[in-house]
């Protein structure tokens, strides 16, 4: 059975249903990308799949044994967060948070997790530097490793690359493909759609009204990325 | 100077002079521990609001003659604590607004019936002390004392034990439920805490005065500090530092207990203010 299975789903928020009768799986090691408008219940989407939210209509079921330790979710960042006094390596440990329990404190294993994670994405130098003196890159990185912790099936990420520049989403895109072929499933919303079909292994499109769901090849063919190329050219200065 | 200190050993033989210091530091500790928490997490006016609606309880406890106003007050505040914290999640009126509503009516009502019911001759003097504190706490009786250091007990043992699990959950609350961690639980606890604090503070420096015990030692701690540890740990040190000064200088100056410790409070974030800036400019 898929790690996720989704029949007739529908997903608002404030009582308003955005994305409508979403039908479609995500299987193990797949590489999810969703994509579409502002509006159109991409986060949204995300924030049901991660139980932040419940779907207003249809099934979310999930298979594999998957618990909410095994997830791993990279937010939007909040103002909140921008100047909060914390280190990179309390924020990073923090991804330990659902193996720990009822256990006060981060035991061996968890405090080699948070490192290992801090040197695949290159930020063990910074661990006693303070969150809010950071690049928005190194942030983001910041927030991934913590997620990674937490990750042990399941990775959510939404809209990772906002606000960085080319050089670091690209980086950013490499660390996230790297970590899907050791066999992370991943699931992305992204406004990017070059990148979605670069590196994502099925995309979800979703627009007013309906959805594309299929692999990137069946996509790339797709009405639905025909129609949104054109309109990204006529709706470039948005 | 010998003069100060033999004013001060001749007011240490009293229990009372003791009791206060005790139940100060404690006091300053507990709220300073969780006032961390509540202005990162926005909330500090929540403190403000719930000190109020302990007002309120009180009001009411003192008008329906209860032999000990905890018994009501306690209950009370924990209740609009945990509500007040679930509602702004998913509100039809917005957090900020709904506290800001109660804090004014818990006020405005509890000093209504107050002067409606009261048996009192002194209704002013009573109000003026509850919510300025200006002699309870140097009024308090041995029961008292071990109420409070038992409280403080639990909310240090439960912040000691939560420690990672309540820097998570104020850091990021949607990632803590994400990965499947049961944050409402810790958010309602942090609210339980929070009421535990605001009751036994208003003994200290009466409800107006709470606020500034929670916020003022966290945000000058925020102003030096960058790690959560370090801000937790700084304003907890600032925090008794200015409640046993304050509660040393009201006694040798005959000042208000509340209001010279948040006195010391306010000079202290001056202080770190500018060593802040001094920093940052280097």
């Amino acid at each position: 059975m898929a790690l996720f299975t989704c029949q007739n789903v529908t997903v608002g928020y404030e009582g308003k249903a955005v994305a409508k009768n979403l039908n479609f799986a995500i299987n193990s090691g797949d590489y999810l990308c969703i994509v579409g408008e502002n509006g159109t219940g991409k986060s949204t989407l995300l924030k049901t799949l991660c139980k932040l939210k419940s779907p207003m209509d249809g099934n979310i079921l999930t298979g594999e044994n998957l618990k909410g330790a095994d997830v791993g979710y990279l937010p939007q960042q909040t103002e909140l967060q921008k100047d909060f006094p914390a280190t990179v390596k309390e924020i990073v440990q923090s991804g330990c948070l659902n193996k720990m329990g009822m256990r006060p404190i981060y035991n061996s294993t968890e405090k080699k997790m948070a490192k290992d994670a801090m040197e695949k994405l290159g930020i063990d130098v910074l661990a006693k530097k303070c969150y809010r003196e950071l690049s928005g890159g190194q942030q983001q990185r910041v927030l991934l490793a913590r997620a990674i912790c937490a990750a042990q099936k399941v990775l959510f990420l939404d809209e990772p690359v906002t606000g960085l520049d080319p050089k670091v989403t690209e980086e950013l895109y490499n660390l996230i493909e790297n970590l899907n072929k050791n066999g992370l499933t991943v699931v992305m919303v992204s406004h990017d759609i070059d990148a979605a079909v670069k590196y994502a292994s099925h995309v979800l499109h979703i627009s007013k009204n309906k959805y594309f769901y299929g692999t990137t090849q069946e996509y790339l063919s797709s009405k639905a990325f025909t129609l949104f190329n054109n309109e990204k050219g006529t709706n470039c200065h948005e | 100077m010998s003069n100060i200190i033999d004013t001060l050993a001749l007011y240490m033989g009293y229990p009372f002079v003791r009791y206060a210091l005790v139940v100060g530091i404690l006091i300053a500790l507990c709220s300073s521990l969780l006032g961390v928490t509540l202005v990162l997490k926005r909330m500090s006016f929540i403190g403000d609001g719930l000190s109020h609606v302990a007002f309120g309880a009180m009001a009411l406890g003192t008008v329906l003659n209860f032999t000990d106003n905890m018994l009501i007050i306690l209950p009370i505040t924990t209740i609009t604590a945990v509500v007040l914290l679930k509602s702004s999640q998913n509100a039809k009126i917005k957090g900020d607004a709904a506290i800001a509503m109660l804090s004014v009516g818990a006020l405005a009502l509890g000093y209504l019936v107050l002067n409606v019911f009261s048996k009192s001759a002194n209704v002013s003097g009573d109000v003026c002390s509850t919510l300025f504190g200006s002699t309870s706490i140097l009024t308090l009786v041995a029961f008292e004392v071990k109420l409070c250091i038992v409280i403080s007990i639990i909310v240090i043992a439960v912040f000691i034990f939560f420690y990672h699990k309540i820097f998570a959950v104020t850091f990021d609350e949607d990632f803590v439920k994400a990965v499947g961690v049961p944050a409402n639980l810790y958010n309602t606890l942090i609210a339980v805490i929070m009421a535990l604090i605001i009751v036994l503070a208003m003994n200290l420096v009466g409800s107006l005065l709470i606020s500034a015990l929670i916020i003022f030692p966290a945000l000058s701690a925020m102003r030096i500090f960058k790690s959560f540890k370090g801000v937790v740990i700084c304003s907890a040190v600032i925090s008794v530092f200015c409640a046993v000064t304050g509660i040393l200088i009201s006694i040798l100056a005959s000042t208000p207990v509340g209001s010279t410790i948040v006195c010391a409070d306010i000079i202290m974030f001056l202080l770190f203010s500018i060593i802040g800036r001094a920093k940052e400019g280097v």
